[in-house]
């Protein structure tokens, strides 16, 4: 079976997956720092950070873009993702000159001198990699089962998965929980999860680890790239998408929507998580700022300016936006927000079908201009 | 027009037997009974609020009811209660409901429309590794035939006329190989010559699966109808055969009666 549309699309596949797993490492990596082709450590992690963002717009393409469910908690399961993996990372700090103890720094403030039950299996690497995924899958599994039992869809789905972002969110700013009359330290509070330096026993900062995280994370979007490609070909896709466009016929033909949508939200949940687990080594940190419903609601915004439910249109809406982000960060910090619903009203008024449907949509425009520059030739009798 | 009358000894494939339904103090079904026959082609009239679409919910287990039974007798002889099945096993057991206004899937072609449809297994791992076989696509071809439609196989459905959705739709029952389809309102929005279609297309299921039809054009109606019944404040008003219920004095009160007024 094939999973591309046309040879375009095959080709530029391939010439992406060339030039970002291999070109862009090489060029890193093989060439001096004074060449002009030299590709910086700084650049190799700020694009492995878009990356992350990509595969985190992608997952949410598939619930809102191919299934019509506009989930509002997907930054929240990157962001478990990212916290799990980050525990590791914070298990793994060495001994600091203040305290004089392995345990986090936010631990040590709180008079901790051992480390709590439940953050013991984080020290084991392979343990944090599943629970990267496997958190955010159980969250959003067991979320799911109690959601779509209860036929809750549209505008209210909506509004309940912000609700479980937000809840999470004050959880995580808490540096301590009181439950049944016992205090368990939760995951660094405010400051959450920072000043990594090892992961899978090399230096975190590396340019060659950085090196590998990048290929990782491209390797994981490319991966969920064919996937999603490979579950449109299928009945599968078909039936997803038959949800998005009349739930109830599709149940009356006898499928039951509400498996369907909890298999399809709890892996969504779990790509996030990945990408989320890829994302913290490469930035350095995790924080509950990353757990704000206004995280959730950028992604909403980089699928719909990409193109929703195309396959493209994600990744590209997450770095397009992306760039701008950091340009106008840099050009004139408060005018950024004023951006960025600009940029939502402006797609969700004028690009129906984001960037990726522009050239379509421009086609009859073109067509009118051109016909018209003819037409105006002609002298009015 | 000669139909061929269901025959009394043919077997019933439906049975709602004193069912009573009512939402917040109101009964929209009120006792009812009602039975249909194997290849029977029933038409349901009956005005606003007669209680028509809950009684469609409650066969289809989208609604419970608060009293009584509705049995569903298979092929083998087997009854299942459907007061206690779950709404998408309905058309696994063979009942097809067709939407009052037109419910496919618009980004899909009639093809895939009709495909998604075809009965068989509906789980996640057979929908990820099904592969289509001669049989399916003779099946769905066989279907398109039927409701008029092969030369648009590959056209979105979106891109449909509304009468041609409203045929898609009927297709979409039809490649389910239902016993029983429920067919809500097939002639809303149609126009003289669709609907006088529609109706060609319901009779030549008759007899081939049981049909419950749901209609309120009365031109209509006489042209498929062979048993008619008539439904008022949830209950059974009379049942028989168009030209009876037409002329029946109570009937001309609560329905028929109020049109005629109109005009």
């Amino acid at each position: 079976m094939n999973l591309f549309d046309n040879k375009l699309e095959a080709r530029g596949f391939i010439v992406a997956a060339i030039v970002l797993l291999f070109a862009l490492p090489m060029l890193n990596g093989l060439t001096s720092p004074d060449s002009f082709l030299h590709v910086s450590s700084f650049q190799i992690s700020l694009w492995g950070k878009y990356v992350t963002y990509a595969i985190l717009a992608m997952s949410l393409n598939v619930l809102w873009g191919y299934t019509g469910m506009l989930c509002l908690c997907q930054s929240l399961f990157f962001a478990l993702g990212a916290y799990a993996f980050g525990m590791y990372l914070m298990l793994h700090v060495g001994v600091d000159t203040v305290y004089n103890t392995a345990l986090p720094d936010f631990m040590d403030f709180q008079g901790y001198t051992e480390l709590p039950w439940y953050w013991k299996p984080f020290e084991s690497a392979p343990f944090a990699v599943l629970a990267a995924v496997g958190i955010p899958g159980i969250v959003s599994f067991i979320f799911g089962v109690l959601v779509f039992r209860s036929r809750i869809k549209g505008v209210y789905f909506s509004i309940i998965t912000q609700a479980l972002t937000y809840a999470l969110m004050l959880l995580f700013f808490k540096n301590n929980l009181e439950l049944f009359g016992q205090s368990f330290i939760l995951f660094g509070g405010n400051n959450g999860l920072n000043g990594f330096k090892e992961i899978f026993g090399a230096s975190v900062d590396s340019a060659s680890t950085q090196r590998w995280l990048f290929i990782a994370s491209v390797l994981l979007m490319l991966t969920v790239y064919l996937a999603i490609a490979w579950v449109l070909k299928t009945k599968f896709g078909k039936v997803q998408q038959a949800i998005r466009d009349s739930e109830n016929r599709i149940r009356f033909s006898g499928y039951s929507t509400t498996t369907y949508k909890l298999l399809i939200f709890t892996v969504c949940a779990m790509i996030a998580g990945a990408a989320g687990a890829l994302y913290v080594p490469q930035v350095g940190g995790i924080n509950a700022n990353e757990m704000t419903p206004a995280k959730s609601l950028d992604v909403v915004v980089w699928v719909a300016f990409g193109g929703r439910g195309t396959k493209f249109g994600p990744i590209l809406g997450a770095v397009v936006v992306s760039l701008l982000k950091s340009f106008f960060l840099r050009a004139a910090p408060d005018s950024w927000l004023i951006i960025l619903g600009a940029i939502f009203i402006f797609t969700v008024l004028f690009m129906p079908n984001g960037l990726v449907g522009l050239p379509q949509q421009l086609k009859p425009l073109w067509k009118r201009i051109r016909s018209k520059s003819t037409t105006s030739t002609v002298p009015v009798s | 027009m000669a139909h061929i009358p269901a025959e009394k000894h043919t077997p019933l494939v439906l049975s709602v037997e004193g069912v009573t339904k009512s939402f917040d103090g109101f009964k929209a079904i009120n006792d009812l009974n009602f039975y249909l026959r194997d290849g029977e082609l029933r038409t349901v009239i009956g005005p606003n609020g007669a209680g028509k679409s809950t009684f469609m919910d409650l066969i289809t287990a989208r609604t419970k009811p608060d009293e009584g039974k509705i049995n569903f007798h298979k092929d083998n002889g087997e009854d299942v209660d459907l007061t206690r099945v779950r709404e998408h096993h309905v058309s696994q057991l063979g009942i097809g409901r067709k939407f009052q206004n037109p419910t496919i899937y618009r980004s899909h072609t009639v093809y895939d429309n009709l495909k998604l449809s075809l009965s068989g297994k509906r789980g996640l791992l057979h929908s990820l590794f099904y592969k289509e076989s001669a049989s399916d696509r003779e099946k769905i071809y066989d279907v398109m035939e039927t409701i008029r439609l092969k030369d648009h196989a590959h056209d979105l459905a979106g891109a449909l006329s509304h009468g041609q959705k409203q045929w898609l739709e009927i297709g979409m029952l039809l490649a389910q190989d239902p016993r029983i389809m429920l067919v809500d309102e097939p002639a809303a929005g149609m126009s003289d010559e669709e609907t006088e279609r529609t109706g060609e297309l319901l009779l030549s299921l008759e007899g081939k699966h049981s049909l419950i039809v749901i209609e309120h054009d009365m031109e209509f109606v006489r042209q498929i109808a062979s048993r008619v019944t008539v439904l008022h404040q949830g209950h059974v008003l009379k049942e028989g055969s168009f030209d009876f219920v037409k002329s029946d004095p109570q009937v001309i009160e609560v329905y028929l009666g109020r049109q005629t007024r109109k005009h």
